[in-house]
């Protein structure tokens, strides 16, 4: 292609928009609103997802060795345990500092009576899971360990959270199938305004012997600039809106602060932003392509 | 590169156009063009007439390339249509102006840029395009009238943008498809004299056309089609009436 056949392609890419500015605003319109959805529901699923994720992370298995274990051996499993892929993090707890854990929570001033520690044998690893729904499989395998006298689980709280998580992916993939549906029906009842409106014109051009690049190249630069903007809107919107509800919820609701940890609009965003240009761009460059191919077999 | 040159070898180089045994049907009703001969030579001057439904118009697509013959053969320009690939097309019809009874002008584009444009397909460079779309435009007789959009122009004047567009990429044939059916008698008379002047300079010219007075007093090349068939074809003929 010629250079200034490139730049005349370029130009008429953009000149279509305005050219077709009702086709062009009902594009974008379409576009933006899926996109909204789209943008709006993975804030909500990615906040979601992090508080389950912190949640998980607080779940501990506890495990108490068999007295008169060694501090070599306590290690070598320690090491053990911390190989597991499910495991994220081991903490070893001493005896003394278990006691000056219990007598903190629950004891106050009157543990001044005890002379020795009454919780000599309770020397304890906490294992942090990255995927709780393997605890079970995890407290088999430590039950299995010699010199483990006792592994200590809260299987409610690990079962609700897998639970919770399963909920969150089939809720996710309900409304993602939903969500596409939507968008499919509006964008083809947009390209079918927009074959209309192209027929004629794509017709002339292909009599007076262009090929079906030369027509096909101003139509897609017009359908990936509809998308660039389309997806760039619902960014903005959500931009802002997203800042204004995170400092709503926290400064209104400061419970929920201490107890919920919400993603920075730069976290969410770092994903959402090239996620969504790309879609919005995807669709205008598809969208156009399936325009205008109908048309050009004449 | 050698098998091109056979494929154009099948066609004398005299002969521009060779229709033999042409056959179309349509999926549904009766055919459209049957057993159709024609030949016609380099820089002649042809009217194809005929009523409604003769079939004048599948003639032209598939001179044009719109539609692909159901049997027999077609040749234009070296090209066999039955057999050219499609991604082949834009460069056949380059050499094939083409010109409408509705005109087919980009209605949101000026006079220039809609001559214009059949320059940026075949990606002349932008020197020379201003150089031949003025050129061009003041054969037809609109060089004031450059900027004006389509629908700022009389049916005649956007008749001529049309056969501007057409023959600034100089073809070797001209297709006018009813090209005064939406003119009225002067205007009519003066796109003929245009295609005249074309003509007179090599270009062969084909004329579809349904006007009677036009076609008898031009005396030239008279092909006519009756149902699908080609009854009649006489140089320096006339218009036949329908029995």
């Amino acid at each position: 292609m010629r250079i200034n056949s490139f730049f005349y392609t370029l130009r008429q890419g953009v000149r279509n928009l305005f050219r077709n500015k009702w086709f062009t605003l009902a594009s974008i319109a379409t576009i933006s609103s899926c996109l909204f959805l789209f943008g709006l529901f993975y804030a909500i699923v990615t906040n979601f997802q992090n508080i389950v994720k912190s949640a998980q992370e607080g779940v501990a298995v506890s495990v108490l060795f068999e007295e008169g274990t060694s501090e070599a051996r306590m290690q070598e499993i320690g090491e053990m345990i911390l190989r597991r892929t499910e495991v994220s993090e081991v903490q070893f707890v001493s005896a003394d500092q278990a006691w000056e854990e219990f007598k903190e929570d629950y004891l106050g001033d009157y543990a001044d009576g005890f002379t020795e520690n009454p919780l000599a044998n309770s020397a304890h690893y906490d294992i942090y899971l990255s995927d709780v729904s393997m605890q079970s499989a995890l407290v088999t395998y430590l039950e299995s360990l010699e010199n483990i006298r006792q592994v200590n689980r809260s299987e409610l709280v690990a079962t609700t959270l897998t639970g919770v998580n399963a909920l969150v992916a089939y809720v996710s993939v309900g409304i993602i199938g939903i969500l596409f549906a939507v968008s499919v029906f509006l964008i083809s009842n947009t390209v079918m305004i927009g074959i209309s409106v192209r027929k004629e014109e794509i017709n002339i051009m292909k009599y007076i012997g262009a090929t079906d690049f030369f027509v096909r190249s101003p139509f897609v630069i017009e359908g990936m600039m509809i998308g660039l903007v389309g997806a760039a809107i619902p960014l903005g919107i959500i931009y802002g809106v997203y800042n204004m509800v995170i400092d709503y919820v926290t400064t209104r609701f400061a419970v929920l602060a201490t107890l919920l940890r919400f993603l920075t609009v730069e976290e969410v965003f770092n994903v959402l932003t090239p996620v969504s240009l790309g879609i919005g761009v995807g669709i205008g460059f598809l969208g156009s392509i399936v325009t205008v191919r109908k048309h050009l077999r004449v | 590169m050698a098998a091109k040159k056979r494929k154009r070898s099948t066609v004398s180089e005299k002969e521009i156009i060779n229709l033999t045994n042409v056959c179309k049907a349509y999926s549904t009703g009766a055919p459209a063009l049957k057993d159709v001969n024609l030949r016609i030579n380099r820089g002649e001057f042809v009217f194809i007439v005929g009523d409604s439904g003769s079939g004048k118009s599948t003639l032209i697509k598939l001179l044009l390339r719109e539609l692909t013959i159901t049997s027999g053969s077609i040749n234009v320009m070296g090209y066999d249509l039955s057999r050219i690939r499609h991604r082949k097309i834009p460069k056949f019809r380059r050499n094939l102006g083409v010109v409408f009874q509705d005109f087919r002008l980009l209605k949101d584009r000026n006079v220039y840029e809609n001559v214009a444009f059949a320059q940026r397909i075949i990606q002349k460079s932008n020197k020379e395009i201003k150089k031949n779309v003025p050129s061009i435009l003041a054969i037809v007789g609109l060089a004031g009238k450059y900027k004006a959009k389509p629908k700022q122009l009389s049916g005649g004047e956007q008749q001529r943008v049309a056969l501007a567009r057409a023959l600034v990429n100089k073809p070797t044939v001209l297709l006018a498809d009813e090209p005064t059916g939406n003119l009225d008698p002067k205007n009519s008379w003066e796109i003929m004299k245009l295609l005249e002047q074309i003509n007179e300079n090599g270009t062969t010219v084909i004329v579809v056309t349904h006007n009677r007075e036009i076609v008898n007093a031009m005396q030239k090349r008279v092909v006519t089609l009756k149902k699908g068939v080609i009854v009649s074809d006489e140089e320096k003929g006339g218009y036949i009436d329908e029995d």
